[in-house]
């Protein structure tokens, strides 16, 4: 009965020869324009995938509200006293919550096969990791942002004023692009999405809490205040500290960069190679 | 250098380990420029692993390789400037648009903006997704999804494409749109090199075929001749009485060849049934009045192709098992009274 129509479904077969026999080949694209193309779709991904923002924004604003209400008069004396101390930390929790996302978006890429396209293109080879960074740095600016206008909103006044408060999120952002690349790294070994992600905030979660976010380390066990007094994290919320107190701490700060450079000078070129390879 | 030109694909003794395991065990391969060449075998034969060494995402560790001239390893970045992925192991964006996906790519391969958008906008147009352009692709069905799979293979055309298991686990209808794609492909030049676990596939599109197993190349040669080396088909009967099946066992016995009862007792099959043979069986069947419920004709599956050429059945990893079989195509299903 059917034996002798046409297959169903057959695509527009003239219209397909035209369009597989109509194509110059553009001339091989710059590295900076091919890392550009791959900004692109960093922005692109927020703008699809807004839960991924909302995720790492809710929880820190949660802690946020969670420890100054119900902590803050018994640590600090005062809710407000509280906010002044913690809220600088916060900033740093809040952003650096948000560089697990760069390993777990290429874990994506790579479980999906997306990597495999992008490393058969004749393109500079970090132009796709570079390129993510763009679309990272939108996700810390924002996680960031929505922070200190919440901690404004409940009372917080930074001695720093608006040049303070934007000094410590710059150097919350570029701490957190040198930390990114070990979550990349992470996102490269591990075999899903999920497991970068349990991974990763395995280790943030207690990272971030052993640090002076929430509580002075003076009124801590020693052992432990010595570990939190080195712990990287207590150094840059030192210094997001004091650059929203106006009264900017070098030694933190310097600290701060240098801890991000290392981390990039060491998981970058790892990224790298191991994104060739896999 | 005259056969240089004229052939595409040079492999010999490509081989590549993980860890313990050979997945590519030296496999040769010669794949004339501009023809469809079909690598056929089960998961885990190798198909995939061969793909990605000659698509220069992995460096081979044995044997040597050469695509359209260019040697994998050496000349890396000139292979790439001309040959693409598409299948199971590249794929498409599922965060962004269709649309967004070709545009990426066409950026990427150095058009401007202007010009990535009118080719993103022709490719959707011909490939049939222009309506689900603006729309993310995890939204896609199976088959428009592995059409803009191609569509981003093709942004700029390329001289070679490597096309892993294009229709695993699509309809008939997405089958037969992917298959005249490629058709379209190779009419305008392209030479194609064709991975897939199924016989027909291999046999509707490809010119040459090379049979792989356990990361090696058991047989090599055109679709008829493998075929012919596996023995024609075999054509299944299903009768309305279970009682007539001794005389009918009989009967194609006689007229086609060795029968097999199934589980099912109104069922029987008969192998090396070609069309005339099992034509004139299902005729004869019907002169003797045994009621038939219905009959078809079917080619070898991958699992008879495998037993004829090594003697054992396709190994795969469990699960994959039944979809090597799955689309054994039924070239002459009919439906009696």
């Amino acid at each position: 009965m059917t034996a002798t129509t046409r297959a169903p479904g057959s695509a527009d077969t003239a219209a397909v020869r035209r369009a597989i026999s109509s194509t110059p080949r553009p001339p091989r694209p710059g590295p900076l324009s091919a890392a550009l193309a791959f900004g692109w779709r960093g922005m692109l991904k927020v703008k699809h995938v807004p839960e991924q923002l909302l995720d790492v924004t809710v929880t820190p604003v949660m802690f946020l509200l969670m420890f100054t209400y119900l902590f803050g008069g018994a640590i600090a004396g005062s809710t407000s006293a509280y906010l002044d101390y913690t809220l600088p930390g916060l900033l740093v929790m809040s952003v650096l919550f948000t560089t697990v996302y760069s390993g777990v978006s290429l874990n994506t890429d790579l479980t999906k096969g997306v990597v495999d396209r992008f490393r058969s293109l004749p393109i500079w080879r970090p132009a796709p990791l570079l390129g993510s960074l763009l679309g990272d740095s939108v996700r810390y600016v924002v996680a960031g942002t929505v922070i200190i206008v919440v901690g404004v909103a409940l009372g917080f006044r930074p001695e720093g004023g608006v040049v303070g408060a934007l000094g410590a999120l710059a150097l919350v952002v570029v701490f957190s692009f040198g930390l990114s690349w070990v979550f990349s790294v992470l996102g490269l070994l591990m075999r899903s999405p999920n497991a970068v992600m349990n991974a990763g905030f395995m280790a943030i979660f207690p990272l971030t809490f052993l640090s002076n976010v929430f509580v002075d380390p003076a009124t801590l066990p020693g052992p432990l205040e010595a570990f939190v007094d080195v712990n990287p994290i207590s150094v840059l919320a030192t210094a997001s500290r004091s650059l929203m107190a106006g009264e900017p701490d070098g030694v933190a700060v310097l600290v701060s960069l240098a801890v991000a450079a290392a981390l990039a000078a060491v998981f970058l070129p790892l990224t790298t190679r191991l994104y060739r390879s896999r | 250098m005259t056969t240089q030109t004229a052939l595409a694909i040079e492999a010999s003794g490509l081989g590549k380990s993980f860890g313990s395991t050979r997945a590519v065990d030296g496999v040769d391969l010669a794949v004339p420029a501009g023809s469809i060449y079909g690598v056929l075998g089960p998961n885990g034969a190798g198909k995939t692993t061969t793909i990605r060494m000659l698509a220069t995402l992995i460096p081979p560790d044995a044997g040597s390789a050469r695509v359209l001239g260019h040697d994998i390893v050496s000349e890396a970045d000139a292979v790439r400037e001309l040959v693409s992925l598409t299948g199971q192991l590249a794929s498409v964006d599922e965060d962004l648009t269709g649309r967004e996906n070709l545009v990426l790519l066409g950026r990427l391969l150095g058009y401007s903006r202007a010009a990535a958008r009118e080719r993103a906008d022709e490719l959707l147009g011909a490939f049939d997704i222009a309506e689900a352009a603006g729309r993310l692709v995890k939204h896609y069905s199976g088959g428009m999804r592995r059409r803009l799979d191609i569509a981003a293979s093709i942004v700029v055309t390329p001289r070679l494409m490597f096309l892993d298991e294009p229709t695993t686990g699509l309809d008939p209808r997405s089958r037969n749109q992917v298959w005249e794609i490629v058709r379209a492909l190779v009419a305008e030049g392209t030479t194609i090199l064709l991975c897939t676990q199924y016989l027909e596939e291999a046999d509707q599109l490809a010119d040459g075929i090379a049979v792989i197993d356990r990361g090696r190349v058991i047989a090599e040669g055109t679709p008829g001749h493998l075929k012919a080396s596996v023995g024609t088909g075999s054509l299944h009967v299903r009768l309305l009485d279970p009682a007539r099946r001794a005389e009918a066992a009989e009967l194609l016995e006689r007229k086609v060849g060795t029968v097999v009862l199934e589980p099912e007792p109104t069922a029987l099959s008969a192998t090396g049934a070609d069309a005339e043979r099992a034509a004139i069986a299902v005729a004869e069947l019907a002169r003797a009045g045994v009621p038939l419920a219905d009959f078809s004709l079917q080619q070898p599956s991958l699992d008879e192709v495998f037993l004829a050429l090594t003697g054992h059945a396709a190994e795969e990893s469990a699960g994959t098992a039944a979809r090597g079989t799955s689309p054994s195509t039924d070239t002459l299903q009919e439906h009696a009274s």
